[in-house]
Parts: C-alpha cells; structure tokens; sequence
C-alpha cells in the first residue's frame, strides 16, 4: 500500500530535478521559468499529501491558492520575457544585463 | 502489489520521467509538452489523493492555460538554441553534488518516515468540490478575494507590458476632450456698429467675427 513517504519522495525528487534544470540551464530563460513550474508542482504534491493523510481539508485550500498565484506570476513572467524579447531579440541570460528595457 | 500501488508507480514514474526529460530538452517545443505531461500525470496522482476538484484544476486551468501560454510564447519567439545550451555540461558537476545532497536527505526520510497505509482522508460532507467551497468561502473569504484581486492585477499587468496598438490608427481621447475649456474653442469680441442705417451689415460682421478661433 501506499503510505505517506513515498508521496513526499516523488514531491522531494520533482523539486531536485527542477532545482538541477536551473543549474543546467542557467542560460535559458523559458526552462528557468518552466523549472519554477515544477517546483510549484512539487510543493502543490505535498501539501495535497499532508492533506489526505493528517484528514486536513486546510492543505488543499492552501494549493488552491498557490495555483492562483502560480497562474499569474507565469503569465507576467511570460509577459515580461515578452516584452523583452522584442527589443534584444534573445531569451540568453548573459545578454540581459542592462537596466535599460 | 494491489492496483493503487501500480498505479501511484505509473502515474509518479510518469512524472518524474517527464520532468527529466523537461530540463534535458534540447527543442523549447519538445521541453513544454513535456511539462504538458508531468502536469497531467501529477493530476492522476492527486485523483489518486481523493483532491479531484484539484486535479481537474490543474488539467483545466494550469495546462489548458499557462502551459497553452507557455507554448505560444516559445513558439512565437525566434530562439537561438545552440547559445543557450553551450555552457550545459560545464554545470553538471555542481548540478550533481545538489543532486547528491538532496538524495541523502530523501534517504532521511525514507529510513525514519511512517509507512503506514493510506488512511481514508479528509472528510468531505459532499464530496470534494462542495468540501473545498463551504471552507473557502467561509473560513478563507477573505484570502480567496485577495486572490481575486491578484488575478486582476495580473491581467493588467500582462497587458499593459504587451499592448501593440497601431501608430497610424485615430481614436478619440476622452480626457483631452473633458479637459477642453470654453475658452480654447471660443471668443467673443466687443465691436461697434459699423452701420447706423441697415443693421444687416452690421449683425453679419458681428456675426463672423463672433466664431473666430485663437486668442
């Protein structure tokens, strides 16, 4: 049977590998962004396991939350990159390292 | 191993395999349906958690929104692969020590955890759905309008970067046209008679020069 701590593993090792997708690609803007989707979703797993297991409906009214606030920090994100996009035409780091839009 | 194992096994091996491949990627695309597929099958393992209401939330409006969001601005951006990748496997040895790091803390947990069997969950008078609205909109009124209000913001917000609007396109500009006073559009000038006998002449140049612009 399925017990707690292997709902909490899956949670733990999608947090790794989204934390090591930013250290590969630390160059990439959009997989950067993509990597801060997956550790929501980890996070997200976690509390809706803690939530079934202590029998505590609070958890899964706090990820509903979180994916309100998810939804509209990507879509700024996403905005932003944009925006940015249309004046230095590269979604590399390195390039974006003036103040100036 | 019972079907609730062999599915929590299928449904997790599924996502992890997918959030692999998402960092690994080499096409943003390929990257993107990829996060597409960690999304739903971490919907699967939530149904699995009895949450539905959540999981098809995150299937509708998490994938169907900003994963579609996501799509259209990797597809609409002209991307130069090959510089964002060049320094990829210069970062593997660090990547790895982390990767190293959270591995002994998982084993932590895996040799000091509980390991009981599932229990039968929160309890939901009405099931999931009916559950999650009577505490939201009792209990979390207030941090659920709060999350209204962020949604707002956040349209604006993303419009108000994004907006193109057309540089040879005439619209009005009603606080220009509010703002006008009478004295930009209208002067009135004192001026004799010029004609004592017929008051035509002298009512016609009064007249015109009644409506002149300008100061």
């Amino acid at each position: 049977m399925v017990s707690l701590s292997w709902y909490l593993c899956v949670g733990a090792l999608l947090f790794a590998i989204a934390v090591i997708g930013i250290f590969l690609n630390r160059k990439n803007l959009i997989v950067l962004l993509m990597a801060i989707e997956l550790m929501l979703l980890a996070v997200n797993t976690n509390f809706i396991a803690f939530s079934h297991y202590l029998g505590d409906l609070n958890g899964q009214v706090f990820v509903f939350f979180i994916l309100t606030v998810a939804a509209a920090e990507s879509a700024i994100g996403l905005a932003i990159m944009v925006a940015l996009f249309r004046s230095v035409h590269t979604i590399n780091v390195e390039d974006l390292d003036s103040l100036k839009g | 191993m019972d079907s609730q194992t062999l599915l929590f096994w299928v449904f997790s091996g599924c996502t992890l395999a997918a959030a692999l491949r998402v960092i690994t990627a080499r096409n943003p695309v390929h990257a993107v349906l990829f996060l597409v597929l960690a999304f739903f099958s971490a919907a699967c393992l939530w149904m699995q958690l009895r949450a539905e209401f959540l999981s098809i939330v995150l299937v509708l409006v998490y994938v169907g929104a900003v994963m579609v969001l996501f799509l259209f601005v990797v597809m609409m951006l002209d991307i130069n692969i090959d510089r964002s990748r060049s320094e990829f496997w210069k970062h593997l040895p660090v990547a790895a020590l982390v990767a190293l790091a959270i591995a002994l803390q998982l084993a932590l947990v895996l040799l000091h955890g509980s390991w009981q069997s599932m229990t039968k969950g929160p309890p939901m008078r009405g099931g999931n759905t009916a559950a999650l609205g009577k505490l939201a909109f009792t209990d979390y009124l207030l941090p659920l309008q709060v999350a209204g209000c962020v949604l707002l913001v956040a349209i604006v917000a993303a419009i108000a970067l994004t907006l193109r609007q057309r540089k040879d396109a005439r619209r009005q500009r009603p606080a220009e046209q509010v703002a006008v006073r009478r004295s930009d559009r209208v002067r009135l000038v004192q001026m004799p008679v010029e004609r004592s006998e017929t008051g035509e002449a002298g009512a016609a140049s009064a007249a015109a020069s009644k409506t002149a612009p300008g100061r």
